[in-house]
């Protein structure tokens, strides 16, 4: 087969397609693996969203998905389905940077429990996706191994922190993707590059085997080509686990059939502080447009308020800082990674380690989050933001009393150039001002594409519901979609 | 709250046992005053009365899932990661122990 033909079969394939083409014989589960890495091969030169391939461990798998299928086995939800992994999760055998110099050549013991859940269900995982440096960032530009270029217009950003899960998934590099959030790493990127992307409920995925940001926000979830991709990914990652204390026992719901129930009825909320200055007016109106269609779709939309969103992205400062500033504590050149050589002293070792390791962006989240966190200044910043926190969650707690989900803009700005906002932090983090409400409060937000700007860059939708109501979200997100296909 | 100088600067990098460069150290200064000159705005907001919140679960009344003690897994006994592979990743070891510089300098 030539190869045109061969990476043509990756373009737009979804999970559904796929694992029915490796069921019925129409292909197999290594052909689709290797028509992924052919086309990995050939484009991501150009995208860098790979940092590495895990080639053995996928064509075993694929090898063991095609002897099911060839004895007429039962296959399991995702037999065969090509995935990409995001760099701050552990995949045994496989190396896992979290896109930091710190952490080269380190090869984890141990599976993460999402990578395992989706392995279990017959995923094949092509490899590890680059990242922001420990998943701090919104452009993707600070990972130690090289910026990601968007898919969808290449002088452009693909967001951040999950830059290139988000780019591997828009360039058919893989079928879906895992991802992390903990201030909108998932929600932005596909924003940027025009796919899914959801967060699910703190609690609702297990954090085992993620590499820890901040751990009272940290999130995993898929990134995919359409709705139903995202619902048959969450069923498969969620649930309690034993290795992760915070997981929640709440019963996991059957998210790809909530998909046919209709949205009639479902009352829509509109937050005003989400559409204030600053937002780009062809994003305003491509939000108003979707929310056109679920009127047409029989939801009632009504206006809310969350009289606190401004205050969301200082409050998300202090305090993903401050966890980062004690999480990031752990890489010290003694267990894993890099060492400096040549320190005489043990704290020499550790300073020099941590030097060389840790790039700008990384250090300046450390130095804000301990000095948050130090003798004097701690209630003034770290418990003043944990009281911001509560007066956050209270908005959103409030305003699901009246409404049954949030539809509001992912992002203020579409994809922005490589370089445009590195000079500036304050610039860079505002980006994250209509994600990372969500975020603190740890309710559950999908972002879902809802057309083009005249630049052709993808704009993308949120939206947000009710602690472990992916069900719901699901639903209206799949409205969404279903309206940007018969708008076309 | 007065801004961060260099000397501020310089502590918290000790704390947090990071060496700074001269470069850095003036560009660090700089960012977290206008950091935390953003983050004064929430000043403007009056929380004596608000309780702090650490964790999601805080906030969920009535959230079976976070009543404490409902997330803790049976406390039984599991084997761990076998020492040989976590060993492997270690920068210095003798297969047993993590190997370190001298700790008591005198």
């Amino acid at each position: 087969m030539a190869s045109e033909e061969l990476t043509g079969l990756t373009q737009g394939l979804t999970i559904d397609a796929a694992r029915a083409a490796v069921a019925s014989g129409e292909t197999t589960a290594v052909a689709l693996a290797e028509q992924h890495y052919s086309r990995i091969s050939t484009g991501d030169e150009q995208i860098n969203s790979y940092l590495s391939l895990s080639r053995d461990r996928a064509l075993a798998q694929a090898a063991k998905i095609d002897g099911m299928a060839a004895r007429g086995e039962a296959l399991p939800p995702l037999a065969g389905v090509p995935l990409g992994i995001k760099d701050v999760l552990t995949m045994q055998g496989t190396p896992a940077t979290a896109g930091s110099m710190i952490l080269k050549g380190y090869q984890p013991p141990y599976d993460a429990t999402s990578v395992a859940r989706l392995e279990a269900a017959g995923a094949v995982l092509l490899g590890k996706l680059n990242c922001d440096e420990f998943a701090m960032g919104s452009s993707n530009e600070n990972s130690a191994y090289g910026p990601v270029r968007n898919p969808r217009a290449l002088d452009r950003v693909p967001g951040g922190s999950s830059g290139g899960s988000a780019a591997a998934v828009a360039a058919d590099f893989a079928v879906a993707s895992l991802g992390t959030d903990t201030g909108g790493s998932i929600r932005q990127p596909a924003a940027f590059c025009g796919v899914v992307g959801v967060l699910p409920t703190y609690g609702r995925v297990s954090r085992y085997g993620l590499i820890a940001f901040a751990s009272s926000l940290d999130r995993v979830g898929p990134f995919t080509k359409n709705v139903k991709d995202a619902a048959t990914m969450l069923e498969v990652l969620a649930g309690q686990d034993a290795m992760d204390a915070t997981s929640s026992a709440q019963p996991v719901g059957s998210y790809v059939a909530a998909l046919e129930k209709p949205v009639e009825g479902l009352r829509i909320g509109v937050p005003e502080e989400y559409f204030g200055e600053g937002l780009d007016p062809e994003i305003r109106a491509a939000i108003e447009k979707v929310l056109d269609g679920l009127k047409a779709a029989g939801c009632v939309i009504k206006k809310v308020s969350l009289p606190h969103t401004k205050y969301a992205v200082p409050t998300y400062y202090v305090i993903a800082t401050a966890e980062a500033s004690s999480n990031l504590s752990r890489f010290d050149g003694i267990r894993f990674g890099l060492r400096d050589a040549e320190a005489k002293s043990l704290s020499a070792l550790y300073r020099k380690t941590r030097d060389a390791g840790f790039g700008s962006e990384v250090k300046r989240r450390i130095l804000l989050g301990t000095y948050a966190l130090s003798a004097g200044y701690y209630d003034a910043y770290y418990k003043k933001a944990q009281q911001v926190r509560t007066l956050l969650t209270r908005d959103f707690l409030a305003a699901f009393h009246d409404v049954d989900v949030l539809v509001a803009p992912v992002t203020p700005t579409p994809a922005f150039k490589l370089g445009e906002k590195t000079d500036d932090p304050i610039k860079m983090y505002l980006e994250d001002i209509y994600s990372v409400a969500a975020s603190l409060a740890g309710i559950c937000g999908v972002s879902v594409p809802c057309g083009e700007t005249g630049e052709k860059l993808p704009i993308g939708v949120q939206v947000l519901a009710r602690h472990f109501d992916e069900a719901t979200m699901l639903r209206v997100a799949k409205a969404v979609e279903d309206g940007q296909a018969s708008a076309k | 709250m007065s801004g961060v100088t260099i000397d501020d600067v310089r502590r918290v990098a000790e704390l947090a046992n990071l060496e700074l460069t001269a470069d850095e150290e003036p560009r660090m200064q700089r960012d977290l005053n206008s950091i935390l000159g953003h983050i004064a705005e929430l000043n403007e907001l009056n929380t004596s009365d608000v309780p702090p919140m650490a964790q999601v679960g805080e906030v969920l009344e009535g959230v079976e899932a976070f009543l404490h003690g409902e997330t803790l897994r049976a406390d039984a006994v599991r084997p761990s990661v076998d020492r040989a592979k976590v060993m492997a990743a270690a920068p210095e070891t003798d297969g047993r122990f993590f190997k370190v510089p001298k700790v008591i300098e005198r």
